[in-house]
């Protein structure tokens, strides 16, 4: 009985792997696909290599790796200081900026996109690269927060009295003794943002100004236009990257638990 | 303490600039006319057949997309939470890594299966099945659902983990078969998982005009679309910024009464 | 715990290492004094052709591309300095000539203006731009049908056949709104310019009638689905067709005899154009007889440059679905800007055919 369910259950698994897998499988097999088209017309590497000569590919992978690397960094420390202002807040206040803060998760990317493009031209600042981060920024300020929020909630408050007690400077106490406790939750809420940061289309797409792509915007200029298969190399490199970031990340020796977090 | 409360200021001052003033523009423009003036038109414009039709369609194939993502992603982050933690780990490595893999990749993807000549097409072809794949609301939910069915799988996973075993073996000595204990602890555990996964399916599904555009042909309107175009090419942006005002109304409404049922699981829980 | 942050910051570091090293220079972080920022269509220049202008004046060229006049005009439209030329269709630069966005172009700058086929010249002065004062044309076309001999047993003259339910669900129709209601217009019989609403509401009813056939809706990637042999029959521009037979043979491009949409895209400086000495570089540039016949073999649409022709084969310059004869020509209308009121009636009509 117990074997027949864990059959039962490993078929299950197998049979969302292979709907989760089969679309990359065929981006991968057509990235070495002689021809253009759907039909097999030989294996070749010449995909790769006008990948690799590609100055726009290379552009959208700058800007979308610096994007969601700095997005991240900085939408990391804004999420910190919000957080320790946001507990010293009580009561109704304090409710309200978490209200306040859910807005951008729980909106769509359509509206929060087409918001800030709006903004944006009401200011008048000129769409380009820094549009675009400041728009992942704020989209990533609340997941930071998200992350962050329920360690420093747990943290013992006295520590940080404690070192202060002891001497230590504000700034010092809180690098040395609240940071640290933070950590965990500082990284997974960083990881998030750039994640959130990479995968984005919609909001790129409102706020992005001219010349300015990244891998996403890139990809949907192409597939209007019929898609290069060199964006099917492109795919399986960042697959490959992925694979190998994730196994270092995941099966190190030390890591033995992935966290995985809701949005 | 006033000290670190100052702290909280930079952190308002952004979400009023990046969030709230943003929003504010949707309202200037769609309650704007065109020539200027407060008008109701393009607020009201959702009800003309041409609005109403994509924002119908959009609703049921996102609560489809929804349903059916939840029936999938149950019963595997059950099975993943019953398998032991090394190999679940593996497997949700799995479930994350095409998530790395760009959005618009991985629904390009599904062209080379569904399109004309694509392997499930020929299948399709084979069994009988005359006609395009590409182009019908079925291709469009097949995008929706691979798309966010990881959005679902893991906050029901996460939710799945903080159960304790004890609490599951507590129920099975008490007498409760396997079918009593998935019903009537798990489920209810689970149940602010569920909410979040519903919230992270739905609101997404609901104004998607990506997937409707790669897998639909551009046959169909969604929604998004609609507002999307509005925007980018009929250059109507205060119909557009009416459309999305109605949208996010909807979508807030809508995540008020879920939040309502999911405070209400939590005082069961508690 | 640590190690693995550790881990995470040390491959990311990397990542970004190397994004740094093969990011090409990638554009946009340092404004350079010398730019010139393009907005043209997809795939619609030789991009050898922007290297060598790079390399023969120093000018560096921010390009990108639109798919659409309608999603390029509201960017313009919101900053005109967002691009310093642009290469819109004859009824878009009317529209941005009538909403000042464009600013004249400097003949005198303009070395290579002589290789222009005056004839051209004199259609777009009569029609669009009083004098020539404001576009220079850089490819002109038809828009037809292309068919797929294997799949089509009918001949193909006339646009009825796209309402043709043996060919359902092997049909490619055009997805920009004036496109579309133009092949419905001539099929009426009516002006690819009308704005009577009684008109464009039977051309309405006519496209929704042929919805079900249609496969798709497509902008550029008819091109791939046609000669991928995916579909019978596509509305298609002229300038596809020659790229298209070459890598298909099967493939025949048709005007209909109902008559069709003649159109001329040309570079425009706009009013907010930032260098504009490099702008008239630019386009003289793209004059020069041999840079024109590269382009012309790159991007196959037909080049209004006279000069360019002298090295096209003879064969190409006496194909009419290339170059259209006069009598095919006196069949086809060029499409006017009709103004807001009836480009915001055309979108609310085409939004009831989806």
């Amino acid at each position: 009985m117990k074997k027949l369910k864990n059959f039962f259950g490993n078929a299950y698994l197998a049979i969302v792997f292979v709907f989760l897998y089969a679309p990359i499988v065929t981006l991968i097999v057509y990235s070495f696909n002689e021809g253009r088209g759907r039909k097999w017309q030989g294996f070749s590497v010449r995909w790769y290599e006008e990948l690799f000569h590609s100055a726009s590919i290379g552009d959208a992978v700058y800007n979308t790796l610096t994007i969601a690397f700095l997005s991240a960094l900085i939408a990391t420390v804004i999420g910190v200081i919000s957080c320790i202002g946001l507990q010293a807040l009580k009561g109704r206040t304090r409710n309200l900026y978490m209200a306040l803060n859910n807005i951008p998760m729980l909106n769509s990317d359509l509206v929060t996109g087409l918001s800030l493009m709006l903004a944006f031209i009401a200011v008048g600042v000129t769409f380009g690269y820094s549009t675009v981060l400041l728009a992942h920024i704020s989209f990533n300020v609340p997941y930071v927060i998200v992350n962050v929020m329920p360690r420093y909630r747990q943290m013992n408050q006295s520590t940080y009295e404690a070192a202060l007690d002891l001497g230590a400077k504000p700034v010092k106490a809180f690098l040395k003794v609240v940071l640290p406790e933070l950590m965990p939750g500082v990284i997974s809420g960083f990881l998030m943002a750039f994640t959130m940061s990479l995968d984005d289309f919609i909001i790129t797409h409102f706020t992005k100004g001219p010349g300015i792509n990244t891998i996403s915007t890139l990809i949907y200029s192409e597939i209007r236009r019929g898609i290069k298969p060199s964006m099917n190399a492109l795919s399986t490199i960042m697959f490959i990257s992925a694979i190998i970031l994730l196994v270092l990340t995941n099966f190190s020796p030390t890591g033995s638990k992935t966290e995985v977090k809701d949005r | 303490m006033n000290k670190r409360k100052l702290l909280s200021l930079p952190y308002l001052v952004w979400m009023i600039g990046f969030t709230v003033i943003p929003l504010l523009m949707i309202l200037w423009y769609g309650f704007q006319k065109k020539t200027g003036g407060f008008t109701l038109e393009h607020v009201l414009a959702i009800a003309r057949p041409e609005h109403l039709k994509p924002l119908l369609i959009s609703l049921l194939l996102s609560v489809i997309c929804t349903a059916i993502c939840l029936v999938i992603a149950y019963p595997l982050a059950l099975i993943l939470r019953k398998a032991n933690l090394k190999k679940s780990s593996f497997v949700i490595f799995i479930f994350i890594l095409p998530m790395w893999m760009n959005f618009l990749l991985r629904t390009y993807a599904w062209l080379n299966l569904l399109d004309d000549g694509g392997l499930v097409y020929v299948l399709m072809q084979k069994m009988g099945f005359k006609g395009n794949i590409v182009g019908t609301y079925s291709a469009i939910l097949l995008g929706m659902v691979y798309n966010y069915l990881p959005f679902m799988v893991l906050p029901l996973y996460n939710a799945m983990t903080k159960i304790d075993d004890f609490t599951l073996n507590a129920a099975r000595d008490l007498g409760a078969n396997e079918r009593q204990v998935n019903l009537h602890v798990i489920l209810p555990l689970t149940f602010p998982g569920i909410v979040s996964g519903i919230t992270m399916v739905f609101v997404p599904s609901l104004t998607t005009f990506v997937v409707s555009d790669l897998l639909g042909g551009r046959k169909i309107f969604l929604i998004g679309n609609i507002i999307e175009q509005e925007f980018s090419t009929a250059s109507n942006w205060n119909l557009g910024a009416g459309l999305s005002f109605v949208l996010m109304i909807f979508i807030l409404v809508s995540m008020a009464i879920l939040n309502h049922y999911d405070t209400l699981g939590e005082e069961e829980e508690a | 715990m640590k190690r693995k942050v550790m881990l995470i910051c040390a491959v990311l570091a990397g990542l970004m290492f190397g994004a740094v090293l093969t990011g090409c220079g990638g554009s946009g972080k340092k404004q350079e004094s010398n730019v010139l920022k393009v907005y043209n269509w997809g795939e619609y220049i030789d991009e050898d052709v922007i290297a060598e202008f790079e390399e023969e004046t120093g000018i560096k060229v921010v390009y990108d591309t639109f798919s659409t006049n309608e999603e390029m005009y509201p960017r313009i439209e919101a900053d005109s300095s967002l691009y310093d030329v642009i290469c819109p269709s004859e009824y878009m630069v009317k529209k941005m000539m009538e909403n000042d966005l464009l600013q004249p172009v400097d003949w005198s700058k303009l070395e290579n203006g002589g290789n222009l086929n005056q004839a051209y010249m004199k259609i777009l002065s009569d029609q669009i731009d009083p004098g020539n004062k404001y576009m220079i044309p850089y490819c002109w076309g038809t828009v037809g049908i292309l068919y797929n001999t294997t799949l089509v047993d009918d001949t193909v003259d006339s646009w009825d056949i796209l309402w043709d339910e043996k060919y359902s669900g092997s049909i490619l129709m055009q997805d920009s709104v004036r496109d579309a209601f133009m092949v419905a217009e001539k099929k009426l019989g009516y002006s690819l310019n009308s704005t009577d609403p009684a008109e464009l509401e039977a051309c309405q009813v006519l496209l929704k009638e042929q919805y079900p056939l249609v496969k798709a809706y497509v902008i550029d990637e008819v091109r791939d689905k046609m000669i991928a042999g995916e579909a019978a029959l596509g509305v298609i521009y002229s300038g596809e067709y020659l790229y298209c037979k070459n890598e298909n043979p099967d493939l025949q491009y048709v005007l209909p005899k109902e008559g069709s949409n003649v159109w001329y895209d040309g570079w425009v400086i706009t009013k907010g154009c930032g260098n504009v000495d490099a702008a008239h570089k630019w386009i003289d540039f793209l004059l020069r007889a041999d840079i024109a016949y590269r382009n012309f073999e790159y991007i196959t649409y037909a080049t209004p440059n006279k000069a360019a022709e002298q090295y096209i084969d003879e064969e190409i310059l006496s194909d009419p679905g290339v170059f259209p004869d006069e009598e095919t020509l006196s069949r086809c209308e060029m499409y006017l800007y009709l103004g807001q009121d009836a480009e915001d009636m055309y979108y609310e009509y085409w939004k009831k055919v989806k």
